[in-house]
């Protein structure tokens, strides 16, 4: 695996990873770096912390598997984030995410094929008074009903 | 070593401190009922069925967990634990399948037993099973996450006592799974096979792959010449199946037990040991003395060698060419011993009987694995699949008579059985390679520094005043260390800090393998030892090289260790693997 590995970091990420390689708890922090930089975890960079960190692949799948916050592909063109916190569950952000996956043919995690949508729920977005929320590609929309989500999908390109 | 007094139940007991409540009350003879907690692992106090309370404090804790503490009085049972348990194992029981029946655990499943234990006889909670499907790549290893109840043992397993990191906790809450990275299979993972999460999971969520029905179809078949050869820890694991005490030497009755199954004939593998001590004793004098790479390292636990080859592929010119003893069995039984009884070897199958299930994968490892021009193996069973194939035929194990194996590729010598525990291919080796260096037998064939449970033996062995070093080494966790010495000092340009290393990748060595009978613990491996040592007291002969039938063997067949016949049949090579594929 490691000498097929022909992924590359930039120059700054991997400034980072040995600054933090010899410090405890560095794994969580190098991943976030990952993340940001690549907009996901994938396999590839997984195994390229590994070799870096010199951590058991397993262990990072097992950070990378247990925070919500790691995404283990790639985001769509535009990231469509459900908010299913206490208030917006309690106003059918449930449905919300039923609708969203009916509308794009996807379930929540998975992106449509041609890499255009990404769906995932998150907790609390911090705008409990416009219950149910949500927000793509950053863009909050509030009050949301089943009727309003396939409108304001159509205006994505 | 200080010590606290404490108070199981009434019971005062003394113990080192540091030791669990739940360890204390087995010293005051109180059993706490347990199901996540196994002796050899750290606990991960996952399940919650330890629970105790301490006098005078309003905290329930974990007796698995939670370290004694000076002058505590702690109950292990009133009516709100017992309640509090029966709950958790209802609880458990309501997310896992009722498939005991057609379980490969059935009667020998610690959930069932608790179940039975507690006498929950229905099921107060909602039913939510996950149905997850099979993992069934690995030729020797299932998983069955469905049945999953998430102890963590075979994680733990995997990772502290074998250092291979093929299973990791994956998600989260009720959602984890012990699985391998990436959403890989088993096969893709860097599992070495060696079963040990088999042997360690509570339940039937992990197990041997089964091949008991291949071998009922080859007996069942006019055509073919179906031939058994035992391994040498099987004898001292099978009688455990049927009643008889831990480490009981069954060795005759198993011959018998075979001969009744219906196998044409039996060997045994402790032959095929004897044969791999000529070879692999061999090539260590030659090493010694022709300026080899050294340390060697013993090959015979495949287990081990895929370790190598994926972690360790620098090491591949110290490891012994020779074949396992399984590997050396299976040539010798299609080439020599069917060229003398005019037996077609195409109709051979030889099948394996193993307290292994690495061994499963081992004979298909690759083309060398074939070198009689047949498959050299056939089939692999485990010590537990032999114990369910003489228990479905209803044959009275513990009162069979005793039989002999059958001639001349089934006598064994003590060298040969005391493959089975750790330290034992080391201890034989050296009372061969003492007489081919000195051209004298050993005086003292015992060498007690190599014999033990410790994960990692050193000593100094004097051959004739050659200073051989050596190390014996249990767990692949243990190999790191070692290896590294041995890095560095190849780094430094220094001389190599062994001459000699045994690993085997069970912790206690094969008598307490992966497809052994369940009961991975501290007091069953020592049991099982000393069985073997026994055996070998037994032994007329108890020096490979001086085993009648392995001499015939090199006169009529083989010439001498290490002949052009014996490395095209005893001899193999290694290859660097990825980790993952
Ligand atoms: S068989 Fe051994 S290496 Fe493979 S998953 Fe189980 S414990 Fe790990
Ligand atoms: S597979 Fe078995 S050992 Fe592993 S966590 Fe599940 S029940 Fe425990
Ligand atoms: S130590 Fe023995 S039982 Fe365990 S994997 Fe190695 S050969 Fe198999
Ligand atoms: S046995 Fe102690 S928590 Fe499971």
């Amino acid at each position: 695996m490691s000498e097929k590995n022909e992924l590359k970091f930039s120059d700054s990420l991997m400034q980072f990873i040995n600054e933090w390689k010899e410090k405890p708890g560095n794994l969580i922090m190098v991943l976030h770096k990952v993340q940001g930089e690549l907009g996901y975890v994938s396999r590839e960079a997984a195994e390229k912390v590994s070799e870096l960190l010199d951590v058991p692949l397993a262990k990072i799948w097992g950070v990378v598997t247990f925070y919500h916050f790691f995404k283990l592909t790639k985001p769509g063109k535009y990231n469509i984030a459900v908010c299913l916190g206490t208030a917006c569950y309690l106003k059918g952000g449930d449905k919300v995410i039923e609708t969203v996956e009916q509308t794009l043919g996807i379930d929540c995690g998975q992106v449509t094929k041609d890499g255009k949508f990404s769906l995932e729920s998150v907790r609390c977005v911090g705008c409990c008074g416009l219950a149910p929320v949500m927000t793509v590609a950053g863009e909050v929309f509030g009050k949301l009903t089943k009727d309003m989500v396939p409108t304001i999908l159509s205006r994505f390109e | 070593m200080s010590i606290v007094h404490v108070k199981i139940n009434g019971i005062p007991v003394e113990v080192e401190a540091g030791t669990s409540v739940l360890d204390a009350a087995k010293a005051a003879g109180v059993k706490i009922p347990t199901l996540c907690h196994h002796e050899d692992l750290k606990a991960t106090a996952a399940c919650g069925l330890c629970i105790v309370k301490m006098e005078g404090s309003p905290k329930i804790q974990r007796a698995c967990a939670s370290p004694v503490q000076e002058g505590a009085s702690y109950i292990t049972d009133d009516p709100e634990l017992f309640k509090a348990r029966k709950t958790v194992i209802e609880l458990i029981l309501s997310t896992h399948p009722a498939q005991c029946l057609t379980c490969i655990r059935n009667q020998n499943c610690e959930l069932q037993t608790l179940a039975a234990e507690f006498g929950i006889r229905e099921q107060p909670f909602e039913p939510r099973v996950k149905r997850i499907p099979k993992d069934e790549s690995s030729p020797a290893i299932i998983t069955d996450p469905s049945k999953c109840i998430k102890c963590g043992r075979c994680v733990e397993v995997c990772q502290d006592l074998e250092g291979v990191y093929a299973l990791e906790y994956i998600g989260r809450g009720d959602n984890t799974q012990m699985v391998p990275a990436c959403g890989l299979n088993l096969d893709q993972s860097p599992c070495v096979k060696c079963g040990q999460c088999a042997a360690h999971c509570p339940v039937g969520a992990i197990y041997e792959r089964d091949d008991t029905e291949k071998v009922r179809n080859a007996i069942f078949d006019p055509d073919k010449v179906v031939i058994a050869a035992m391994a040498p820890s099987v004898r001292v694991a099978i009688g455990e199946g049927f009643g008889l005490p831990e480490g009981t030497v069954t060795t005759g009755k198993i011959y018998t037990a075979l001969r009744q199954l219906g196998f044409d004939k039996v060997f045994d593998t402790n032959f095929g040991a004897d044969l791999t001590i000529m070879e692999e004793g061999s090539e260590l004098v030659h090493r010694l003395t022709h300026n080899g790479v050294l340390p060697q390292l013993t090959s015979c636990c495949p287990a081990w060698t895929d370790y190598m080859e994926k972690y360790y592929p620098d090491m591949i010119p110290n490891f012994s060419t020779a074949k396992s003893p399984m590997q050396m069995q299976g040539p010798i039984t299609k080439t020599f011993w069917a060229q003398k009884t005019g037996t077609d070897p195409a109709k051979i199958v030889n099948v394996a009987i193993m307290p292994c299930t690495a061994k499963k994968f081992e004979i298909g490892r690759d083309d060398n694995m074939s070198s009689s021009g047949y498959k050299d193996n056939d089939i692999v069973i485990t010590s537990r699949e032999l114990i369910r194939m003489i228990k479905l035929k209803g044959i009275d194990f513990a009162n069979l008579p005793e039989s002999e194996a059958d001639s001349p590729i089934g006598e064994y010598t003590g060298a040969g059985t005391i493959f089975g525990c750790t330290g034992g291919v080391m201890e034989a080796a050296l009372r061969t390679a003492y007489f081919e260096v000195t051209g004298k037998e050993l005086a003292n064939i015992e060498v007690d520094s190599v014999r033990g449970l410790e994960g990692v033996k050193k000593a100094t062995v004097d051959i004739n005043g050659l200073k051989l070093r050596v190390a014996v080494v249990s767990g692949l966790v243990n190999v790191k260390n070692v290896l590294e010495e041995v890095r560095q000092a190849r780094a430094e340009g220094k001389e190599p800090p062994y001459h000699f290393i045994e690993v085997m990748a069970c912790k206690g060595g094969c008598i307490s393998g992966g497809g052994q009978p369940y009961a991975s613990n501290t007091k069953n491996r020592i049991a099982r030892s000393e069985g073997l040592y026994e055996d070998d007291e037994h032994c007329k002969i108890r020096c490979s090289h001086q085993n009648p039938s392995i001499q015939k063997l090199y006169k009529e067949f083989l010439g001498a260790p290490l002949s052009e016949k014996s490395e095209e049949l005893l001899h193999t090579t290694y290859q660097q693997r990825p980790i993952y594929k």
